[in-house]
């Protein structure tokens, strides 16, 4: 890291271990927790490969900015990683839930955690943000499969397609049933994976049964043959679970309210929110800012979730994330000063560093916005 | 009557000769004589003009009279009121009639009031000329007469400090170095000032003329032989910080200090509790300052206080606010803070806080909508015809 312009003598020290690079022991606690509070930088490979979309769009803003994807370790994330080393596969999976305020964090820890997954090669499961399955959508199509739900298929070609790219590897699994799409149209036994995704990318009208499909398979296979060409993990990571459980702001055509239960894509994912298959792990995290009609304040499970929501996903794993406390927040002072981010002179001065802890309570979203104009 | 009776015996006299001039002096004795100088002012004389000293609507036993009624109507007051007649002073007057009377009006002018006579009636001239139309003044024909005497007293003064120097130059004890007069705290008065001393109008030309002359007197080295004369022109500047009451500083049963405050803005009321305990915690409402001011601007607001004074991550503050927009909110809590800091803090500091306005209550208030417009400053549509 450059270091250039007058500093302090105590930012001196702190930027030799300011960021290290992601290396294949990257994940090992003991390396993990020393290194809690610095950054670390994403391969950018990784982060084609994994997150082409599934990053807060304001931190993939700053990544073009800086040319590199620096991810600061925190609390939270280390306490998830540490479960998924610890947890057993041959049971049921465990749902983690991540919750906080809002601008903590939640979204930035559920992709380290699965980097970490990523890197230990199991299969990802990845919807970036639930609520934008539930608002917002221009083509709201009567299913084909069943009568009384609503497909959208703009939505389910979109994930089908990153599903793609993210678990290139797997995309030769073998499948197991037989699917039927319109008359003309099936999917025959023992096909692989890929076919099967490539007919729901082509067909946009079936897209979304085959999305379903496509988490049907997953859910059966995961759990099989645990050693073996056969064998990989599950990581279902959903950010922005409330909105499965929570009301939409679609309406069907007779101008009412549709329920999220109507649509195919909500359907089949609270299927895969179940635990009643086993081989990997469900990683949510709860979210405010997208969520519609709840208001600001509310930032814990039982408030997002609703009655339902927390009884369906119960018993869940919660980890709360906060604020940065003193030291990460130094950390990511320091951070943007090596980037040259704080133009501005005074913020370089111990004053201008209170007045930024005054402004955004150290939160790290609100730090980003205010350093943004420094 | 007098006069047309001794005419009346001078004539008898005159027509029965004179018998001798002891008689004629005798009976001269015995009438009367008439007095040199009228006491009394006949009515004949307010037809003169008198435009340009004011008519004289009181008479000085007129306000004699008022004031002695003042006097006793103070007693009175402070008997009715319970209170000790010798230490009764305008402010318990004051109290005692806003008591006693009521007053709905708006208006502070429009309300009863018991003032000393000096205050009520305006001071005005007497009559400068006698009963045969002479001045008693003699730069009465100047118009301006109270003015000219003024300036010619100072320069009376000036040349009478002339010859002391003179003097002392030719004891040869002439010094340069003498006592000076302080200045520093105090103004020359102004122009409506002056007017009311004088009790006549002046120009502002004469104004400057009057204070220059002034400034003349204070060049000299021995000026402060005149030194009363010079401060009956000048006017103490009350030292503006002092006007502020510090809240007073309390103490928590664990020791922690910790003051109380309110401010105001724009119909929105702030109360504030500051406690000196080392953590930078603001709580408002009960929620997190942050949640409940999501607008950078008003964290900003609460901010100044605290980053002017320099003590940042010092306190604790837990505030209540209602009423009106966020941003008044802001404003009325950033006030509370700055009153509360005042006892935290030092004179010197709180001379600066003043001039950086953070003690000063933002005057600025919603303006009324007017009949026949729109709103308080928009007009209807404008048509021609």
């Amino acid at each position: 890291s450059s270091t250039d312009g007058p500093k302090s003598a105590h930012f001196d020290i702190c930027s030799k271990n300011l960021k290290y690079k992601f290396s294949e022991n990257a994940f090992n606690t003991n390396i993990l927790k020393r290194h809690s509070g610095q950054y670390y930088t994403l391969p950018p490979t990784h982060i084609q490969k994994l997150f082409p979309y599934g990053l807060p769009p304001r931190f993939q803003l700053q990544i073009k900015t800086f040319n590199e994807g620096c991810v600061m370790v925190r609390p939270p994330a280390l306490e998830l990683i540490s479960y998924l080393k610890r947890a057993d596969y041959s049971k049921p999976p465990l749902r983690y839930v991540l919750y906080g305020d809002i601008g903590t964090g939640k979204t930035m820890s559920l992709c380290h955690a699965l980097h970490y997954c990523y890197s230990q090669g199991w299969l990802i499961v990845h919807v970036p943000d639930a609520h934008l399955w539930v608002k917002n959508c221009k083509e709201l199509l009567p299913s084909s499969s069943r009568p009384s739900r609503f497909d959208q298929p703009i939505q389910a070609s979109q994930w089908l397609k990153n599903f793609k790219i993210t678990n290139e590897r797997f995309l030769s699994k073998v499948q197991l049933e037989r699917y039927v799409w319109t008359k003309r149209e099936s999917t025959e036994k023992g096909q692989p994976l890929g076919e099967l995704i490539d007919q729901g990318v082509n067909r946009m009208k079936s897209s979304s049964d085959v999305v379903g499909a496509v988490l049907r398979e997953l859910r059966l296979q995961a759990g099989g043959a645990t050693e073996g060409e056969g064998a990989f993990k599950l990581a279902v990571a959903v950010d922005g679970v409330n909105a499965l459980w929570g009301k939409t702001s679609l309406k069907k055509e007779d101008r009412t309210m549709c329920e999220p239960e109507e649509l195919t894509l909500i359907h089949n994912l609270r299927k895969m929110m179940k635990n009643n298959w086993s081989g990997g792990a469900i990683l949510t995290a709860l979210s405010q800012t997208g969520s519609v009609f709840k208001p600001r304040s509310a930032y814990l499970p039982s408030e997002l979730l609703g009655e339902e929501g927390f009884d369906n996903m119960e018993p869940f794993v919660p980890v709360s994330v906060s604020n940065y406390n003193e030291k990460e927040f130094e950390s990511c002072y320091l951070y943007y000063l090596d980037r040259n981010w704080l133009q501005h002179p005074h913020s370089r001065s111990e004053e201008g560093k209170k007045e930024l802890i005054f402004l955004s309570n150290k939160n790290p979203s609100i730090l980003e916005r205010l350093c943004a104009f420094l | 009557m007098a006069a047309s009776g001794c005419r009346g015996v001078r004539s008898i006299l005159w027509k029965y000769g004179s018998y001798g001039k002891n008689l004629f002096v005798s009976r001269s004795k015995m009438v009367p004589q008439l007095p040199l100088r009228q006491i009394y002012v006949a009515s004949s004389l307010w037809k003169k003009n008198l435009a340009a000293a004011g008519p004289q609507k009181f008479t000085q036993e007129f306000i004699d009279k008022q004031v002695e009624e003042f006097e006793v109507g103070k007693r009175h007051l402070a008997n009715m009121m319970g209170e000790d007649p010798e230490t009764f002073t305008q402010e318990d007057i004051d109290r005692s009639i806003a008591y006693l009377f009521p007053s709905g009006l708006f208006e502070k002018r429009a309300r009863p009031v018991m003032k000393h006579p000096e205050e009520i009636f305006p001071k005005q001239t007497a009559i400068q000329w006698d009963a045969e139309g002479r001045p008693f003044h003699f730069l009465f024909y100047t118009g301006k007469q109270s003015y000219y005497s003024l300036l010619h007293d100072v320069y009376e003064k000036i040349l009478a400090i002339e010859r002391h120097q003179d003097k002392m130059r030719n004891k040869g004890l002439f010094t340069s170095d003498t006592k000076q007069i302080l200045l520093t705290g105090s103004r020359w008065l102004l122009k409506e000032e002056i007017e009311e001393n004088l009790v006549e109008n002046i120009s502002v030309q004469d104004y400057m003329r009057l204070i220059q002359l002034m400034e003349l007197l204070l060049s000299m080295p021995y000026c402060s032989l005149e030194e009363e004369f010079i401060l009956k022109f000048r006017k103490q500047l009350e030292v503006q910080s002092s006007k502020y009451e510090i809240p007073a500083l309390q103490y928590d049963p664990q020791g922690v200090a910790f003051s109380v405050a309110d401010g105001r803005r724009k119909s929105a009321k702030a109360s504030i509790t500051l406690r000196d305990s080392g953590s930078g915690n603001i709580t408002i409402n009960g929620r997190n300052y942050l949640h409940y001011f999501p607008v950078l601007q008003n964290r900003e607001q609460l901010m100044f206080p605290l980053l002017f004074v320099g003590m940042m991550g010092r306190f604790d503050i837990e505030g209540s606010v209602e009423g009106s927009g966020h941003s008044a909110q802001a404003g009325a809590l950033r006030l509370a803070i700055s009153r509360a800091l005042l006892s935290f803090v030092s004179e010197g500091e709180v001379e600066k806080m003043r001039q950086a306005g953070l003690l000063t209550a933002d005057p600025r208030i919603r303006e009324r909508k007017k009949p026949g417009q729109e709103g308080a400053r928009k007009k209807f549509t404008w048509k021609k015809r």
